[in-house]
């Protein structure tokens, strides 16, 4: 790991982001073997075109939202991508790429997004928490979880992803906090994509970066280019290993920028000049793997159009939704009073229907 | 029998919790060698280790936030927040995570893990450590919410949170702490989720939990020097609401008065009115009529005999229930 700045120790991150991979597709460092290139590769490709994709189902009406992380692709694939099978991954809303690369199938990933249920995976199947809306409050989560691991003697790890907004919530810090002084094995991956909605950066921090702030609280702090695939894996990697062999938690900035709106239903050009993503569009994650490596995107082709169309045909579905469900997961055993209202809901729609 | 107070029926609660079920884990501020404020974990550090009983930083948010990844991981967490509005940082893991996991995750996700919140006044304590905190819990899905008003109640009450598949909030009547009883522990009373009649009458029904349950007792004392026959129910359970006790007292009765603390709009007394009134109507001979506190914040303790429900309020009350058509 000679060609990563930062180090465990408690070293302040560098101005310059760990880069192992330029701009021009250039390897300017010690990069992951040629099977995980091609893997972070394709899973890039087929976040792309999920981003895509997804972001149409919202024009068809068949999502009510969508958080695109087109531009971001290489933070979601290449942190995830570090994870081993025990590990822990806590998302939030727009880290869907994510999810999907962890192998959530992309149907169950959406129904937050669909509306037909809040998470439609089992989190202890994939070791994926929900999708996490409110930002932050996913840290003490993964923070939790993290030492209870460690309290039954589990060496895994658990990898949570924040915003750069979210890090000016104060569960932020005290996810860090607790991490800190718990040792707990759980890595930060703060994707600052310099927006949160509308508000800069230059609004949300006054740190000369955000993996800054983890020397405040004891812990590395890494500040990586987050359109660089290999830097992410390789930096999330190493800092994962760490937690598991009892090193302590870590804060990986990975530097990047939201391409699109916040959602599709945010217009970008009542708060940011066009001119703003420019550089951005250039210094694309994808792009620079194609050049990497010398294939494009169609290497994947036959394989992203069998995923989007599979993906097309579940979402054309109409979502069965039973009505009787709302009560069932409320508590262990529904209480009378929601065992009455489900048969005044059942009555109520029997009603509707003529049954009575 | 030995003479044990509320907070000691605590203690031994998390005691045996902790030897039955290694899972069971206690943490929060000053919980740890210290014991807790109010001595409730006292010795559990000792006896269990670090790992079973510790201080966490002081952050409630993170307290709280912590324990759900814990009981994720299969855990069962028991946190304490110290006082009541020390909670309220805490509030938006406790509606937004605690009481939602398993219905957001369509019950794949289980968060079996107690919040132990000390509550309410009569300890003269300054700003923020006397509020009855209990509405903003019962009116969230997802949420147990209970409190025991009696000393053998605390043991079997927090012995069946820790054990409950759900999350459970459990208030803990600070001014009772050092009431003491005649108890041989370990023993279980009633189910958590049942109301129970602590007092039989025939005139006119008391309906109150918490603190408010002994002052409910001893107004009934005085009431049958008056002549009343005042039944007396502690609720035990504030969510979910144990009706049928309730509403078999009032018909018994006819009459009913809700004893709380706490402020009385948009109290949890409205809603023991609310539901009664839907399900008695018929059965009713006065409307019902709530005692608590006034709609003022939490006062000073110099102030707080005026704020808290006193017997001399509740018999005036009482007499208001309209007696002369008896």
């Amino acid at each position: 790991m000679k060609s990563i700045e930062a180090s465990p120790e408690l070293t302040l991150p560098g101005r310059k982001p760990i880069q192992l991979v330029d701009e021009n597709g250039s390897a300017v460092g010690d990069l992951p073997d040629e099977r995980v290139l091609r893997s972070l590769h394709r899973a890039m490709v087929l976040g792309r075109r999920f981003n895509r994709q997804a972001t149409a189902l919202t024009k068809q009406g068949r999502l009510a939202v969508y958080p695109s992380s087109v531009g971001q692709e290489a933070c979601e694939v290449g942190a995830t991508l570090a994870l081993e099978a025990d590990d822990w991954l806590f998302p939030t809303y727009r880290d869907t790429v994510a999810v999907v690369t962890r192998g959530v199938p992309a149907v169950e990933t959406l129904t937050l997004l669909r509306g037909d249920w809040h998470s439609g995976y089992d989190p202890h199947a994939y070791r994926v928490a929900p999708l996490c809306t409110p930002l932050s409050t996913n840290g003490p989560h993964a923070v939790g979880l993290a030492h209870a691991a460690r309290l039954r003697g589990d060496s895994l790890a658990v990898l949570v992803f924040m915003g750069d907004g979210a890090t000016s919530e104060g569960d932020a810090h005290e996810a860090f906090n607790f991490a800190a002084v718990f040792n707990a094995p759980v890595v930060f991956f703060i994707q600052n994509n310099q927006w949160a909605i509308s508000v800069p950066l230059s609004k949300q921090s006054k740190a000369p970066t955000l993996a800054h702030k983890a020397i405040g609280y004891g812990m590395p702090g890494y500040h990586v280019d987050g359109n660089d695939a290999a830097a992410v894996y390789t930096v999330v990697s190493e800092a994962l290993a760490r937690a598991r062999s009892g090193g302590g938690p870590s804060i990986v900035e990975g530097l990047t920028y939201r391409i699109d709106p916040h959602t599709n239903s945010d217009d970008t050009n009542r708060y940011r000049d066009a001119s703003d993503a420019e550089p951005w569009r250039a210094a694309d994650p994808l792009l620079r793997f194609n050049r990497l490596l010398g294939v494009d995107e169609s290497a994947y082709a036959e394989e992203a159009d069998r995923m989007m169309a599979e993906l097309r045909a579940e979402m054309n579905k109409d979502a069965h939704v039973d009505p009787d469900e709302l009560f069932e997961h409320v508590y262990a055993v529904p209480t009378p009073r929601l065992r009455a209202q489900a048969a005044a809901l059942r009555a109520e729609l029997a009603a509707d229907r003529g049954d009575a | 029998m030995a003479q044990l107070n509320m907070a000691q029926a605590l203690n031994r609660a998390l005691r045996d919790a902790m030897t039955e079920d290694p899972n069971v884990v206690v943490f929060g501020e000053d919980v740890g060698p210290y014991g807790g404020v109010f001595t409730v974990t006292e010795g559990l550090t000792a006896q269990f280790g670090e790992e079973r009983c510790f201080d966490s930083p002081l952050a409630e948010s993170g307290i709280v936030g912590t324990a759900i990844g814990m009981a994720m991981y299969g855990m069962r967490p028991v946190v304490e927040m110290q006082f009541d509005a020390f909670a309220y940082p805490a509030f938006e893991q406790i509606t937004s995570h605690v009481a939602k996991m398993r219905n957001r995750t369509r019950g794949k996700v289980a968060l079996p893990m107690v919040i132990r919140i000390p509550y309410g006044g009569g300890i003269g304590g300054v700003e923020h450590h006397g509020d009855s905190s209990e509405a903003y819990y019962t009116h969230t899905p997802g949420l147990t919410v209970v409190t025991p008003g009696a000393t053998a109640d605390a043991y079997s009450m927090l012995r069946a949170a820790i054990e409950s598949p759900d999350p459970v909030i459990f208030m803990e009547p600070k001014s009772r702490y050092w009431s003491r009883a005649d108890l041989e522990l370990p023993a279980r009373t009633d189910p958590m989720n049942r109301a129970v009649v602590r007092r039989e009458g025939q005139h006119v029904t008391l309906i109150s939990y918490g603190s408010t349950v002994q002052t409910c007792m001893e107004t009934a004392g005085a009431a049958k020097e008056e002549g009343w026959d005042v039944e007396v129910i502690d609720l035990r359970s504030l969510a979910p609401l144990d009706e049928d006790t309730v509403c078999a007292s009032v018909r018994k009765t006819g009459r009913a008065v809700v004893v709380h603390e706490s402020s009385v709009f948009s109290g949890y007394g409205a809603e023991v009115v609310a539901t009664v009134s839907e399900k008695c109507f018929h059965w009713l001979e006065a409307p019902m009529l709530r005692v608590g506190g006034f709609d003022v914040p939490y006062p000073p303790k110099d102030l707080e005999e005026h704020q808290l429900p006193h017997p001399d309020r509740i018999l005036d009350t009482i007499a208001r229930l309209q007696w002369e058509d008896q």
